[in-house]
């Protein structure tokens, strides 16, 4: 009896496993093609939009050449400086703001704490580009658009501001690590100060890690906020906006597969890094619901 | 260390953390002169430094009031009475600007003096509290703490204070200020009639909303169909990605699957390229003239001239954003949920296996409940996030096709990207603010109701 149900069991296994290798492979083809698309395009020797042909006729390399030609109005070695610049500074104070925050919500207990998490809370229910227009004159106010240089500086200030809100997964982290130890620390005469960057934050090295990369990528991506900042001054955009602006009527055929060759640079760095990433992703999130 | 916890009844002569009303209503009269000369009770009580920047405070708050804050106050009332207008210059023989007042500038200007003066009462609650705990320590006969004292507790017992200043500082300039400006902005009439500095704007009280839900109107002509295409679209965009990437995780990290790792890697791909990238990418594919249509066309699936509008006829081009989110959001659904599958017990497998369940079973009967009851959080804040969620509709479609019955908006957009085209393209801010407002009474409301629902609220250890 026992050696029956095995064999059939193996043979059921075995029909089963396929189809599920069969649908994986199918599923995933979906989810790769665009991609491949997009690389494919990037290589495409025929110039202009929309063909009528899926592949390309002809391979080329001209059209990352003239990424890197800073030909007219496309400048797109300064638009990477310009947006590396913006990545690393946001993210080195990002990354402060919300080490601060998280670990004060999570590991301190005082009079406010409640009322700071609902505060957070409440806020990020509101559209995030509701306030864009009166950012953007509290900008001009402070005089944080007389030039491009401030324009990024003005950048920088507002999405480390903005991401010292999204403290909620690193909070999860430090909920998570055990109490007793900050208590032994104390009684043996610690500072709170001495806890926090003695203890606490050499053992957060994968949150912090996380909230880094996830605050260096953010300039790569965002363009609503740049765009309403930066204006019209080629010089000054980032990335995201310069790729965009290649795809507006009075550039789109003549840049339509340099665009692509853009996408393919930008999304290089960002696949490697969030590859890296990737494991502190799933525990982070896990320790957030967690905790 | 637990929080103190303090009567209210009685006069408390422990030390603690008072509150104001506490310190000020059994503070003796310093304490309580302490509220009109800020650091009288600290500068008595010899903490000469601490009373004296309670001191200062208070003087600049008052040289600011009398030099702008009042002026400031006063025009948030009026929002400026002065036009900009033309006169005729005779000496020159033109015409010149004469410059008026700037709504846009007084309404900021009072926003900023409203904080002022908030943060105002804050320090002048501190400066009572401060007196009140200096009294208290001298009744009880404890030392009352000098300047270097209150230097050393800012790294120790006030240590939140000390690295929570910056970070609330940037929050209020760059996001509650903001904020608050703009829901001032939806009671006022600034649209693009009047804008400043040409114009003036001024308070409207509730007009906006009563034309935003007047029946008959454009307005709410536009209003209801934006609402209810953004709950089907956050409805269906939610649970469609968080059900399929749920499945596909289970998929992946069941024992007969092979080769994990690149399965993974494979669906992770699409997240880490950036998403303007992989969005604007789909319109290029779903375009009238894109691959698919190209590639259905050499199928002989429609005919040589003939396209789908996916993107361009109001019912398919929603069909076709639900399922292109579906490739987006999948891969982020598969990618935090395989840490919690991998969580949950074993034994319940087991115990479910021995009974003789099939696998269709365990996953309505174990999986899905744990897995409900774990992520609901992440499953409302997902709804939410679909609610505001700009990027899809704005890079795929633009809101587009756009509707003559409605006003500036299009068949597929949300009232985000609506709120977008109203402020940045149309510049009626007073709509915009109004739209603002409704959506986050939508979600407030939507965020309590569910959350005080969901079993991890209710019952905290049901699966520990």
């Amino acid at each position: 009896m026992k050696n029956y149900t095995i064999k059939s069991g193996r043979l059921k296994k075995f029909i089963t496993n396929s189809i599920v290798h069969i649908g994986l492979a199918i599923v995933g083809l979906i989810w790769v093609l665009p991609i491949f698309f997009v690389i494919l395009t990037s290589f495409r020797e025929e110039g202009g939009t929309y063909k009528s042909y899926i592949l390309p006729r002809g391979y080329t390399l001209d059209n990352y050449k003239g990424l890197f030609n800073q030909t007219g109005s496309l400048v797109f070695t300064q638009w990477l400086t310009n947006t590396l610049i913006v990545a690393v500074a946001s993210c080195i104070l990002a990354t402060f703001f919300v080490l601060c925050v998280s670990y004060v919500l999570s590991r301190l207990r005082f009079r406010m704490r409640k009322k700071l998490l609902n505060i957070a809370l409440i806020l990020g229910m509101f559209p995030s580009f509701m306030s864009m227009i009166s950012v953007y004159y509290i900008l001009k106010g402070f005089g944080f658009l007389e030039s491009g240089q401030l324009k990024l500086a003005a950048l920088v200030l507002v999405y480390s501001c903005g991401a010292s809100l999204g403290f909620y997964i690193a909070k999860g982290f430090f909920d998570t690590l055990p109490r007793t130890i900050d208590e032994a620390a104390c009684i043996d005469g610690a500072s709170k100060w001495k806890v926090f960057t003695k203890i606490t934050i050499p053992m957060s090295k994968p949150i912090i890690v996380n909230t880094l990369l996830i605050s260096f990528m953010a300039p790569w991506v965002d363009y609503i906020f740049a765009k309403v900042i930066l204006g019209q001054d080629r010089k000054y955009f980032t990335v995201a906006i310069g790729l965009w602006s290649m795809l507006e009527k009075e550039f789109i055929e003549y840049y339509y597969t340099t665009f692509f060759a853009g996408c393919v640079i930008i999304s290089i760095p960002v696949v490697i890094l969030f590859l890296f990433t990737q494991r502190f992703y799933v525990e982070g999130t896990s320790g957030a619901v967690k905790g | 260390m637990a929080e103190m916890k303090q009567k209210r009844s009685n006069k408390p002569i422990f030390l603690g953390d008072y509150g104001f009303g506490t310190a000020f209503m059994h503070g003796n009269l310093i304490t309580k002169l302490s509220a009109i000369i800020f650091g009288l009770g600290s500068i008595l009580h010899k903490q000469i430094i601490r009373g004296l920047l309670y001191l200062a405070m208070e003087i600049g708050y008052f040289i600011y009031m009398s030099i702008i804050g009042i002026k400031a106050l006063q025009d948030l009332v009026t929002l400026g009475t002065k036009v900009q207008e033309e006169v005729y210059n005779e000496a020159k023989g033109i015409y010149e600007y004469v410059v008026g007042d700037n709504s846009m500038l007084f309404l900021l200007y009072g926003v900023v003096t409203i904080f002022v003066s908030v943060l105002f009462i804050a320090i002048l609650t501190s400066s009572v509290k401060s007196a009140y705990d200096s009294e208290i320590r001298k009744t009880l006969g404890k030392p009352i703490p000098k300047f270097s004292d209150d230097i050393k507790s800012l790294s120790n017992n006030k240590l939140q204070a000390t690295l929570l200043a910056i970070p609330i500082l940037g929050v209020v300039a760059f996001t509650v200020i903001p904020l608050v400006f703009n829901i001032f902005i939806a009671f006022t009439n600034y649209d693009k009639d009047h804008q400043p500095p040409g114009n003036l704007f001024d308070w409207v009280g509730f007009d906006n909303f009563v034309s935003m839900f007047k029946t008959g109107g454009v307005l709410a002509k536009t209003f209801w169909p934006v609402f209810q295409w953004t709950i089907i679209w956050a409805i269906f965009a939610t649970f469609t990605c968080y059900i399929l990437g749920m499945l596909l995780a289970i998929v992946i990290n069941r024992e007969g699957t092979r080769g994990k790792g690149f399965w993974r890697f494979l669906f992770v791909l699409s997240i880490a390229v950036p998403q303007f990238v992989s969005l604007l990418t789909m319109r290029t594919i779903f375009n009238t003239n894109g691959p698919v249509n190209s590639l259905l066309r050499s199928l002989d699936v429609i005919g040589v001239t003939e396209s789908i509008p996916f993107l361009t006829d109001g019912s398919i081009a929603k069909i076709t954003i639900i399922c292109i989110n579906i490739w987006i959001g999948v891969p982020f659904t598969m990618l935090s949920t395989t840490g919690i599958l991998n969580n949950i017990p074993k034994d319940l497998y087991e115990a479910a296996k021995v009974d003789g369940a099939n696998s269709i079973v365990t996953f309505f009967k174990i999986t899905l409940p744990y897995m409900l009851f774990i992520t609901t959080p992440t499953l409302i804040t997902a709804f939410v996030g679909n609610i505001n969620s700009f990027n899809v509709i704005y890079l795929l479609t633009g809101g587009g096709p756009e509707s003559i019955d409605f006003y500036y908006a299009g068949e597929t957009d949300l009232l985000v990207t609506w709120l977008y085209k109203l402020t940045i393209t149309n510049k009626d801010y007073n709509l915009g603010s109004v739209i603002g407002i409704i959506v986050f009474v939508t979600l407030a409301t939507f965020s309590l109701l569910t959350y005080r629902h969901t079993a991890s609220y209710k019952d905290e250890e049901a699966f520990q």
